[in-house]
């Protein structure tokens, strides 16, 4: 695959900034991947959540203190952190998919497929995407599930205006059209020929986009249409909180918040890093 | 011109009667915002009765069709909850909620482009990397988090600034008074958080891409002051690209007012549609969206002229 040619991932590297973000990422899935592991309460397990412990401060038992329900802040923060990268690799990868497909022969067959396919997405694009998932959620309710599902009618749009894009050019070139000389069939020109020669947009895309989709998990959660707090994501446990910021238990809030900071900063600077290399423009 | 004006106008309508049927349908089948709207010991009575004043015991094509004909009467229902016109109702509340937006557009505005130059400069420089790393944070920090940190800080441990409300409102605007202004700091700040760091790191990828241009190059070797050559030839043409994202983005902050309306209890249309998709108040859901499409809409239309004044090669 183009992408993984040494000179660009030598390039990738020559960032200090760009690989500490990398190195976090993973360090943070690892945590996301095993959260048995590395802490000591199970946040779904309602019979290990004692009253008696509730709003406890940081302290040697409960590192970063307790909510209301005396769950442990710090290890519902490591399974909320898988929910939450769940939520966004999920719903990029489906996005992706559907979107990229629905780009791809948009683009190659034009005629009314583009048409119907572009007006849906200029439609979708003629609204601020919160407001979309957020009308989603609050008339279907609460869900891991239908939270993916929500942020991917939302995304898939952005996939396919790129895939299309890149396939109105790349079908004018001599590859596809010596590709259709030789009578390779329409599926397996888009398939077989375009799609590995436009992979590298759309990684990049991607990537920053996953940020995009955890922060969209997490402002749902926020306004109480995401995840609930019996499953919580990073943004359902800030939410919960938020609810008695104002009674001082700022750590039930503030720690979460900081966890999702370091996460979306994370995945930026690698996108970030992965964008300048992809640039041509930016090359002397 | 003429031609090209009709034409966008007429996708338009097209665009905002497929949204309004959408969304009309949706909220049909959402469910019976009676149960919501009459007290729990209400009688079955009360309910008909109800359900026949409002006009949500017909069928879905005979309530779309009244709808329609109250459209072509400039009238978009009443609300289910506040028994107003729905348009009013949200007009009522529009001015609190573009105040917001638009003071934070500005704010971004006016800190991001000159940040985004600096940056774009000397890209090497610690400076540089300093405000590449804070916009980073800018671009990855979530809208409520801001607002949540910004309370926390300002109101609860601070006690300077108020945590909700609009403060006190002279000529649609908070912007007159200071207890108004003093209201309007933190929603303001926390807005534009986001949008100052995208504007920032547009600016300088837009510079950093026109300085590498030939004719940057030929204006400094025939001796054109540096100064001339950053402020004028690169950043005019760097500001195309910027003025569609300034476009978008506002639709965009208008959006995510509806976050800061909810963290600040700020009165306006954000926490009103939040209120309104949970009352299945569907004349105010379906007008919120219609007009929020038509603010879309008017920027884009805006930025598409825009276009024609600072890049000649663009025709419409």
């Amino acid at each position: 695959m183009k992408f993984f040619k040494n000179e660009l991932v030598v390039e990738f590297f020559e960032d200090k900034l760009a690989v500490g973000g990398l190195i976090i990422f993973i360090f943070l899935c690892i945590l996301a991947l095993f959260p048995s592991l590395f802490s000591y309460q199970n946040p779904y397990d309602l019979t290990q959540l004692f009253l008696e412990n509730s709003f406890q401060p940081p302290n040697h038992t409960f590192w970063l203190g307790t909510d209301e329900q005396g769950r442990d802040i710090y290890s519902a923060m490591v399974y909320g952190l898988r929910i939450s990268l769940y939520v966004g690799l999920a719903s990029t990868v489906l996005s992706v998919v559907i979107g990229y497909t629905l780009g791809l022969i948009s683009g190659y067959y034009g005629g009314w497929v583009d048409t119907i396919i572009m007006r849906i997405a200029d439609i979708q694009l003629s609204f601020p995407a919160i407001l979309i998932a957020l009308i989603i959620m609050a008339l279907w309710g609460e869900g891991i599930g239908k939270i993916v599902i929500a942020i991917t009618i939302v995304n898939w749009v952005y996939y396919a205006r790129t895939a299309r894009g890149v396939v109105l050019s790349e079908k004018e070139k001599d590859y596809s059209q010596s590709a259709k000389a030789l009578g390779m069939s329409n599926l397996g020109i888009i398939f077989g020929e375009i799609l590995p020669n436009t992979t590298a947009p759309i990684i990049v895309i991607a990537t920053v986009r996953i940020a995009n989709a955890i922060i969209l998990e997490a402002t749902l959660s926020f306004l109480g249409l995401g995840v609930p707090i019996t499953e919580p994501s990073l943004g359902s446990l800030i939410a919960n909180g938020y609810q008695v910021l104002f009674s001082g238990y700022w750590w039930a809030s503030v720690f979460p918040g900081v966890l999702l900071m370091v996460l979306i900063i994370s995945i930026n600077l690698i996108g970030d890093r992965m964008r300048d290399i992809m640039n041509p423009r930016l090359k002397r | 011109m003429l031609k090209y004006i009709l034409n966008r106008l007429f996708h338009s309508v097209i665009v905002m009667f497929v949204i309004s049927f959408i969304v009309f349908f949706i909220m049909f089948k959402a469910g019976d915002p009676v149960q919501l709207l009459l007290p729990p010991d209400a009688t079955q009575q009360d309910v008909i009765e109800m359900r026949h004043a409002l006009g949500i015991d017909q069928s879905f094509i005979k309530q779309y069709e009244a709808f329609l004909k109250n459209v072509a009467k400039g009238n978009l229902g009443n609300s289910f909850v506040y028994g107003q016109p729905a348009l009013d109702v949200v007009f009522e509340r529009l001015p609190a909620t573009l105040e917001l937006s638009v003071l934070a557009m500005i704010f971004s505005i006016i800190f991001g482009v000159p940040l985004g130059i600096i940056a774009s400069i000397k890209p090497k420089a610690w400076y540089s990397k300093a405000i590449m790393f804070l916009s980073l944070s800018g671009i990855s920090v979530p809208v409520f988090w801001t607002g949540m940190v910004l309370v926390l800080i300002f109101s609860v441990l601070l006690g300077w600034l108020p945590s909700s409300g609009r403060g006190e409102v002279y000529l649609f605007t908070s912007a007159f008074t200071w207890d108004g202004i003093k209201h309007l700091i933190m929603p303001v700040l926390t807005l534009s958080f986001f949008q100052l760091a995208l504007i920032l790191r547009l600016t300088r990828t837009g510079m950093m891409e026109v300085m590498m241009q030939d004719y940057i190059k030929l204006a400094t070797a025939k001796g054109v002051p540096r100064r001339v050559v950053v402020y004028y030839h690169a950043l005019k043409n760097s500001l195309i690209p910027l003025i569609t994202v300034i476009g978008i983005q506002f639709g965009q902050l208008v959006a995510f007012t509806i976050v800061t309306e909810t963290i600040f209890a700020w009165p306006g249309t954000g926490k009103l549609i939040i209120d309104s998709i949970q009352n299945l108040d569907r004349p105010i859901v379906v007008a919120y969206l219609l007009v929020i499409s038509f603010i879309f809409v008017a920027i884009n239309f805006i930025v598409d002229i825009l276009y024609t004044f600072v890049d000649p090669r663009v025709r419409v």
